[in-house]
């Protein structure tokens, strides 16, 4: 059973995003998606400054299995990356809603986050795709 | 003896099992105008005798001629050793096995040809080898537009010095992603890019290729043209011929950091040159943008047991896991050829390798100054040279080399269709195959045919 924070929103691509105070939104992936990768060896985050369309491949996660694409949720642009992932890729397995986080984005819309998952639609889509 | 082991009943079978007639049916849905039909051209097979015979025949048409021709493939002497080994059974398969770790034996050899190539060239990294130095060069184009993150520019800065074949192979194989390849002129006089010529305000460009030697054989200024490209934000390709690079600082050195990717034709390394192929290209690159590096590479690790192994590495990059966003189509490499280029590269040693890239340049020197020693032979530029160089002559090229191919002397490569500014212009090759007595008999073969077409004021058979 994976962890799945209550206050958080997710997409079906596994992606959590996490609204900040200040308007801009923290993404990552979630336990799920790290779990099924297996241990993560790269994380090619988003190049500050870019702006992405909703659901546009942004990130490379790495691991072991596999290099996936991370899709940005909704649409904005980037303002903030995780660069310490370049050294400690491991931290996305560790701590995926943490430390783990990939990038923060300035949406263009701020509405556009309501269209997202909630935890419990999230972890039904977690539970339908394991059965 | 049929290679396919399904038999009719197989086929069948298989054809019942899926509800299909013949095997034509697999391929209704491609319209009958795309499918080429019946290839009446191709002959019938031959036999292994008859096949052998025949080629036979066709090689003792060359008629082992004494050869000064380069632009790109060289002759140089491969002891015997190379190819006995190469041809083993345990080395005699062209490609890395589909269950690669099964084969310690294949990997290792190719960990050490990179480990080789990383040395020769200077870089931190090297693949398991390309298809040959153009389609090297192609890759190489690309992944710098992929690993130069602060550029978004699609173009590259190509000098008309490159290799011309290098830069048609290219274009065909980057044309469609949008790349550009921007010419650069060269110096008339030096036959190099002149660092001083560079566009002051160059706009954006993704990198530079730099050419060592160029193709006409003339020494680039890499230093300076490596701190020009950094300094502008592009990434530097270095095209390198191997051989060379035993004399030549490597790419891994030039200016202030260093050439981010270094590619070229791995052929002058234990390949013969035979008609042109296969040969193989290689490619290395600094850390930072291995994962951007296409092809093949192995890795040496340890078992849970502590025992040394060696495995495929990075494969996250490659086609078969990242299908559409692999980082080439490439997932193979050359086997074979840099199987003799490994054994050949450990044969030479550094030393050995450095006595014929030193033997290549001397010999070019000599053939050089006998030949401008002749009445209207002049060496066309002005800079040091590796292994080749460019000559202008009095009468036709083509002429000429056609005269000197009936005496069973490959003249050189004529640059009047690539380079047809520099009128009649013929690029020659020693290389330390070459003795005094070869050297001579060309001389005295030139001297002798220019002058007879001199006096028949026409252009004569000999």
């Amino acid at each position: 059973m994976s962890n799945v924070p209550g206050e958080l929103k997710y997409t079906k691509s596994h992606e959590w995003v996490r609204i900040n105070e200040d308007g801009t939104l923290t993404i990552g992936i979630t336990d799920h998606a790290q779990d099924l990768l297996g241990d993560m060896v790269y994380i090619e985050p988003p190049e500050v400054g870019r702006t992405l369309d909703s659901g546009e491949d942004c990130a490379v996660v790495e691991s072991v299995k596999a290099a996936s694409d991370v899709y940005s949720p909704i649409a904005g642009e980037i303002v903030e990356s995780n660069e310490s992932l370049a050294d400690s890729p491991e931290v996305v397995n560790k701590d995926p809603y943490g430390e783990g986080w990939l990038f923060k984005l300035k949406p263009s819309d701020a509405g556009a986050v309501n269209a997202l998952l909630d935890a419990d639609a999230y972890n039904e889509l977690v539970e339908s795709e394991e059965h | 003896m049929p290679f396919i082991p399904h038999t009719d009943d197989d086929v069948r079978a298989m054809l019942q099992a899926i509800g299909v007639k013949g095997i034509e049916d697999l391929f209704d849905e491609i319209p009958a105008e795309l499918r080429t039909g019946r290839l009446d051209n191709i002959p019938p097979g031959m036999s292994e005798m008859a096949i052998s015979r025949l080629m036979h025949t066709r090689a003792e048409q060359d008629g082992r001629p004494l050869c000064f021709a380069g632009g790109g493939a060289y002759e140089h002497h491969i002891p015997a050793a190379v190819w006995e080994l190469t041809t083993r059974g345990e080395y005699y398969s062209a490609y890395t096995p589909y269950q690669a770790e099964a084969s310690q034996g294949t990997l290792q050899l190719l960990y050490e040809f990179q480990t080789m190539m990383a040395g020769l060239t200077g870089m931190d990294v090297s693949n398991a080898s390309l298809y040959d130095g153009a389609s090297a060069l192609a890759e190489a184009v690309l992944m710098a537009v992929r690993a130069n993150r602060k550029s978004k520019s699609k173009r590259i800065l190509m000098p008309r010095t490159v290799h011309p074949l290098y830069r048609k192979v290219a274009r065909t194989i980057v044309a469609n992603q949008g790349i550009t390849l921007e010419e650069l002129d060269y110096d008339p006089a030096g036959g190099h890019i002149d660092p001083a010529s560079l566009p002051g305000e160059p706009g954006d460009f993704a990198a530079l290729v730099i050419p060592q030697p160029n193709y006409f054989g003339v020494l680039e200024d890499v230093h300076a043209l490596t701190d020009w490209a950094h300094s502008h934000g592009a990434l530097v390709i270095g095209v390198a011929n191997p051989i060379s690079l035993a004399l030549l600082t490597p790419p891994g050195e030039w200016g202030e950091a260093g050439a981010d990717i270094a590619c070229g034709e791995g052929q002058p390394l234990g390949a013969p040159l035979s008609s042109g192929g296969p040969y193989f290209g290689f490619m290395c690159c600094r850390q930072e943008h291995v994962r951007q590096m296409p092809g093949r590479i192995i890795g040496r690790t340890v078992d849970l047991e502590g025992r040394e192994g060696f495995a495929l590495t990075l494969q996250a990059r490659e086609q078969h896991i990242r299908r559409s966003k692999a980082t080439s189509n490439i997932c193979t490499n050359q086997g074979l050829l840099t199987t003799a280029a490994t054994i050949y590269m450990a044969l030479l040693g550094p030393d050995g390798l450095e006595q014929v890239a030193s033997s290549c340049h001397a010999n070019t020197q000599a053939l050089v100054e006998r030949l401008c020693a002749l009445p209207g032979v002049t060496k066309v530029f002005d800079r040091p040279l590796f292994h080749e160089a460019v000559l202008r002559l009095e009468q036709p090229v083509d002429e000429l080399i056609g005269s000197l191919a009936a005496q069973n002397i490959v003249a050189g490569v004529s640059l009047t269709d690539d380079y047809p500014e520099l009128g009649n212009c013929l690029l020659v090759c020693a290389t330390e195959t070459k003795t005094q007595a070869d050297l001579d008999s060309y001389a005295e073969n030139l001297e002798r045919i220019s002058q007879s077409l001199k006096t028949a004021g026409s252009p004569v058979a000999s």
